[in-house]
């Protein structure tokens, strides 16, 4: 409670979907974290519709030269401070798009991203982990 | 001194501050109970307080090329309307006989405020989506507004033609209050509908419908401009409650009001948790041919005095 600035965006981080051309699985246990099973709402999380409203950004799929504008676009539209939370192996590295005609490389190369969750896809678990460990590091 | 105290009404309790307080818990109640229905844990009491505070210290941008004066008259028109409706219904309940004159048709422009501050934030904000929702919310203003105003015209028949707040919870006190008639559950039921569409709840979320147009008018606020808007909408979930109850349930003004008050609220809960979403043409029909009829038999009923 030192910093209500900090505390406010622990406790209720707003996420919006960056699907960035992923291959709709990691898209999908997204929306899985959002079912009654796992209720991320307990810890503050709702999603949004629009990247304004939005504290955190979980993107997902590898980078290309049709998506990377788009992509940066919506970083800059978030209104900061913001977390970049990269789901799935694809954020990582390139993972097996890695010499596609289209990849332009990695996230990292464009985006601050503060935490990744490797699997492909990784499981609601994980990623609620992968959150959490974001949160702490703030 | 005087102005020490109006100063004093409008800004901390009834207005602003302590109606802001209460409708943030009601909007924790509201999400909770959504939880529970959905066999869900929901979230922590103090979730609502902390989205406020976020949004608050939240970098807030306005979007290019939109007007800066009307981006921000939007917000605080509802805000505006709130605190002053806070303010006459605690007056009007507590010292009704008292020699502040408010009347309903005040009400009903105060009640006009945040409808009309979402249609001009949303105007305003230069995206195509919020545009959508801010004509959404001008139809959906105008389908409601008939049945709420026939009903405001029966209510004020079985107040013996008073348009005064005052005299209306007077005349409760002194014949019972109203609701107790057929045509009194008639306008109970038509107001309840409308303001759930007031609340924008589900089946009438029209104008922000999520899955459809994101967030509707407010797409493009942020930060302060956003917390203005949620808070209004919580005020809005205290007051238009307690509008219900003094203008049909005999005023609030003894501890009988504390049910009264949560059997409301959780009546347009379960209704938005158990409802889709219409479309807007299907709310128009519904609210002036379903709900006007009805409420025209209420009025009719009332003149007769059943
Ligand atoms: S990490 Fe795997 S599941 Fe996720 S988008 Fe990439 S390929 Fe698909």
């Amino acid at each position: 409670m030192a910093n209500p600035r900090l505390w406010g965006l622990k406790k209720s981080p707003w996420v919006f979907h960056v699907a960035a051309a992923s291959c709709n699985n990691c898209d999908i246990e997204i929306l899985d974290l959002l079912t009654p099973r796992w209720d991320i709402e307990r810890f503050g999380i709702v999603l949004v519709g629009s990247p304004r409203h939005a504290d955190a950004l979980l993107v997902t799929g590898v980078l290309n030269r049709k998506n990377l504008p788009r992509v940066l676009r919506v970083y800059e539209q978030t209104p900061k401070p913001c977390l970049v939370i990269g789901i799935g192996t694809c954020t990582c590295h390139t993972h097996m798009f890695e010499s596609s005609y289209n990849v332009v490389g990695p996230y990292d190369k464009y985006l601050p991203i503060d935490v990744y969750i490797p699997g492909c896809p990784p499981k609601p678990e994980s990623m609620i982990m992968g959150v959490v460990k974001a949160l702490k590091r703030l | 001194m005087n102005i020490v105290r109006i100063l004093f009404s409008y800004i901390i309790f009834p207005g602003f501050i302590f109606s802001a307080v209460v409708g943030l818990f009601l909007t924790w109640i509201d999400r909770k109970v959504t939880a529970r229905i959905h066999w869900r844990v929901g979230p922590p009491w103090f979730q609502p307080y902390a989205d406020f505070l976020k949004l608050l210290l939240k970098e807030t941008i306005i979007p290019e090329g939109s007007s800066k004066t009307l981006f921000f008259l939007g917000p605080l028109l509802g805000l505006v309307g709130m605190s002053i409706l806070a303010v006459m219904l605690f007056s009007m309940n507590f010292y009704p006989a008292g020699s502040f004159v408010g009347d309903i048709i005040v009400i009903i422009y105060l009640l006009a405020l945040p409808p009309i501050g979402i249609i001009i934030g949303g105007s305003a904000s230069k995206n195509p989506l919020a545009s959508v929702g801010a004509s959404r919310e001008m139809t959906q203003y105008f389908a409601y507004e008939l049945p709420f105003l026939i009903v405001l015209a029966t209510i004020i028949l079985k107040a013996g033609g008073s348009i005064k707040f005052g005299d209306i919870v007077l005349a409760q006190q002194v014949q019972g209050p109203f609701l107790y008639s057929i045509s009194g559950v008639i306008a109970a039921v038509v107001i309840l509908l409308c303001v759930q569409a007031k609340l924008s709840f589900v089946p009438f979320d029209i104008p922000e419908a999520e899955q459809e147009i994101m967030a509707g008018p407010y797409i493009e606020y942020s930060g302060v401009a956003l917390a203005i808007y949620k808070v209004t909408r919580a005020m809005m979930l205290f007051l238009l409650p307690l509008f219900l109850i003094s203008i049909l349930w005999g005023g609030f003004a003894d501890w009988w009001a504390i049910p009264k008050f949560l059997l409301i609220i959780v009546l347009i809960v379960l209704m938005k948790n158990t409802n889709p979403r219409l479309r807007i043409d299907q709310a128009l029909k519904f609210f002036w041919v379903g709900l006007g009829i009805l409420s025209i038999i209420g009025l009719v009923l009332a003149f007769y005095g059943l």
